[in-house]
């Protein structure tokens, strides 16, 4: 009998090319992302070489990064020539290297973490890379999902293979169940309030228990998302009746008698009885409250019932940056959440830019209005999910409440293109990153949940979004 | 991709913990397609005000560690994404080596393929690397690869840990596709086998 192995383990095994005896590895790479920021150079280099990409069938282009979100895009004044210079880049690779393209002026177009699992591309078991740290996201259907540089970009297209070498195995169970307005972007928060940014460092880990299996396919990928910001290699999720729910009928799923090999092979797709984590974080369910980040890390996580820290409150370098953070943000030690005003609100991203986070959001706005002289903007994941919102109403409610409703991208969350927050700005935004500078040059940024970002466009400040419930 | 050979340089202090890939290079600067010329926007806003004007207190501004090719750093350098431009930019300002007490693993992963070494320390001696840094450009340190040793100004010899193959790959300067494809029958044979098993992939 072989030793128990965890999900990991398994889809580990099942992708290992070649072991070195230092236990190096390549591991087979089943899918490819592509974006236009981190595929430029990479493509270059198979060019200079003289190499073709070995898996073109297996490799997905959609520019994402730096295409603007306004109803107006098709224009190209509407872009930086650098900008263009980046997508036009990425058109002509794709066309070159005959990889599957999502360009700008297709419906499917979206931010690349939204496209892959809406077309079916992501499926559970694989290994799914990326240009982008995100990519994470995908681990959400039990696939093993990772960024990557550009250098292992180009290594992915001339070898469909990775230089790997194991990770650890780490658990974060979230036990029993969520209270209302409660959501998968609370959990996956409050998740790296306790780990810190650094605590997944070294790690895959293995989201389970039972608000997870609760979550929808959508949840599930916002807390794999963000498994990236706690410091872990990748996310993962095991598959279940949800996954697979969720994956039948997409136009790359397998169907007939392939979806039935796939259902055979996916329903093997978990931990073992016993297997060995090196790590594991425990967090109860029904403790978790709506959360906000109040500095410039991810980990810099509280309830929105709580007050600004004082940098004396931490130990070491966290001080020092501590100290940095509440003045990069402009806050005071001691201030009540609540008491903290918007500028702005976002809500987006790879992160919290699928339907249910629309729905979500959408849910806490019908019949409001956001305060006077606050600047709003939805911009869906996808130009799918932006047609199935508008065949919702929801984008209706949005635009009612005074939201500007936009084309699909990444949009505010890293201000590549003309979506920026500028100087002092403080925004509250569904994305990943809170870090000095992201979403624009000194802007500020508070990380919530979607329904907690309408809850703040409405009265203007952080809000407990159960006071609108 | 250049032999790392051992060299003797200045070590820059960064004691700042979580230093993220976009205070390393702010997006605004990833719209280049060539994978040069990020070193003059290296810590943008840190090191520059929004007229140009350079910062005089950020450290890679004091004259004593402008020409600084060893970054000593605070914990979790290089969290966030996964930006080769964050690598790049440091080594086009001259930085080969980074000593923390830890890196986010595709930073630390990208840093390999750009021919620079990340060393990771306990707390003590990276603390006492900051000290020695700290002594400006008097501080020069030694950073030896193949014997894993850092010798500081003081002489004091620090050994470090580093991968076997990444170590191999460094110091030989060796090109990652093309050791990869020496074993593309592997590969050929996988997907054969794979595409008997996961036909649906």
């Amino acid at each position: 009998m072989t030793a128990p192995k965890t999900l990991y383990d398994k889809i580990w095994d099942a992708h290992v090319t070649h072991e070195a005896e230092d236990g190096t590895c390549l591991l087979y790479i089943d899918r490819h992302l592509v974006h236009e920021v981190t595929s430029a150079q990479a493509f270059e280099g198979l060019r200079m070489a003289g190499r073709k990409v070995r898996a073109p069938e297996k490799t997905i282009a959609v520019p994402d990064h730096n295409v603007p979100t306004t109803l107006d895009r098709a224009d190209p004044a509407t872009m930086t020539e650098e900008s263009r210079i980046q997508v036009e880049a990425l058109d002509k690779n794709a066309k070159e290297f005959g990889v599957h393209y999502y360009p700008v002026s297709d419906v499917r177009q979206g931010i690349v973490h939204i496209v892959g699992p809406e077309q079916g591309w992501t499926l559970p078991g694989m290994t799914v890379v990326c240009g982008d740290s995100h990519t994470a996201t995908h681990g959400a259907f039990g696939a093993l999902a990772h960024g990557i540089g550009t250098s292992e970009v180009e290594h992915v297209l001339a070898t469909q293979t990775l230089i790997q070498q194991k990770s650890k195995n780490m658990k974060v169970e979230i036990t029993g169940k969520l209270k209302p307005g409660v959501t998968a972007k609370d959990i996956t928060l409050a998740v790296i309030g306790e780990t810190g940014t650094a605590g997944g460092t070294g790690y895959v880990i293995e989201y389970c228990g039972e608000a997870i299996r609760d979550l929808t396919m959508e949840g599930r990928m916002t807390v794999c998302n963000m498994a990236i910001e706690g410091g872990a290699r990748a996310g993962l999720i095991a598959p279940d009746e949800t996954t697979f729910d969720y994956v039948k009928g997409r136009p790359h799923a397998p169907k007939g008698a392939q979806w039935e090999a796939a259902m055979n092979w996916w329903k093997t797709l978990f931990t073992d009885e016993g297997a060995h984590f090196d790590k594991v974080v425990t967090l109860k369910g029904e403790e978790i409250e709506p959360v906000v980040t109040w500095g410039t890390s991810p980990e810099d996580v509280l309830p929105i019932t709580g007050v600004v820290p004082a940098p004396e409150d931490f130990e070491g370098g966290k001080i020092e940056a501590a100290r940095r953070s509440i003045e990069y943000m402009g806050l005071k030690a001691g201030q009540k959440l609540t008491d903290i005003e918007i500028d702005t609100v976002f809500i987006g991203s790879c992160t919290n830019g699928r339907i249910e986070d629309l729905r979500a959001a959408a849910e806490i706005l019908k019949g409001k209005k956001i305060k006077d002289g606050m600047r709003a903007m939805v911009v869906p994941g996808s130009g799918l999910v932006r047609a199935q919102a508008e065949e919702e109403g929801l984008a209706e409610i949005f635009q009612d409440a005074g939201f500007e409703w936009r084309m699909a991208g990444c949009s505010m969350c890293l201000a590549m293109n003309p979506d920026q927050l500028s100087e002092g700005e403080r925004c509250a935004a569904t994305s990943n990153r809170n870090f000095e500078g992201r979403q624009g040059y000194k802007g500020r940024t508070h990380l919530v949940s979607p329904a907690m970002a309408a809850a703040a466009a409405v009265t203007g400040k952080l809000t407990d979004v159960r006071e609108l419930m | 991709m250049d032999k790392f050979e051992t060299f003797t340089g200045i070590a820059a202090p960064m004691p700042l913990v979580n230093i993220d890939t976009d205070m390393i290079i702010p997006k605004v600067f990833l719209k280049s397609i060539a994978r040069t010329g990020f070193g003059k926007n290296l810590f943008d806003e840190m090191r520059y005000n929004r007229d140009g004007t350079e910062i005089p207190d950020f450290v890679l501004n004091k004259p004593q560690y402008r020409e600084a090719q060893i970054l000593i750093a605070g914990d979790n350098f290089g969290c966030g994404s996964s930006r080769e431009h964050a690598p790049w930019a440091l080594d086009d300002f001259g930085i080969k080596v980074i000593v923390s007490t830890s890196f986010a693993d595709i930073f630390f992963n990208n840093c390999f393929k750009n021919g620079m070494l990340p060393v990771v320390l306990p707390e003590d001696q990276v603390d006492l690397l900051m000290r020695d840094a700290e002594k400006g450009e008097n501080a020069r340190m030694t950073v030896d690869l193949a014997a894993q040793e850092i010798t500081t100004s003081e002489g004091d010899v620090i050994k470090f840990d580093v991968d076997a193959f990444k170590k191999h790959c460094l110091l030989n300067g060796l090109d990652d596709i093309g050791l990869t494809l020496e074993k593309a029958d592997s590969i050929a044979t996988f997907e054969e086998q794979a595409a008997q098993a996961r036909p649906w992939v």
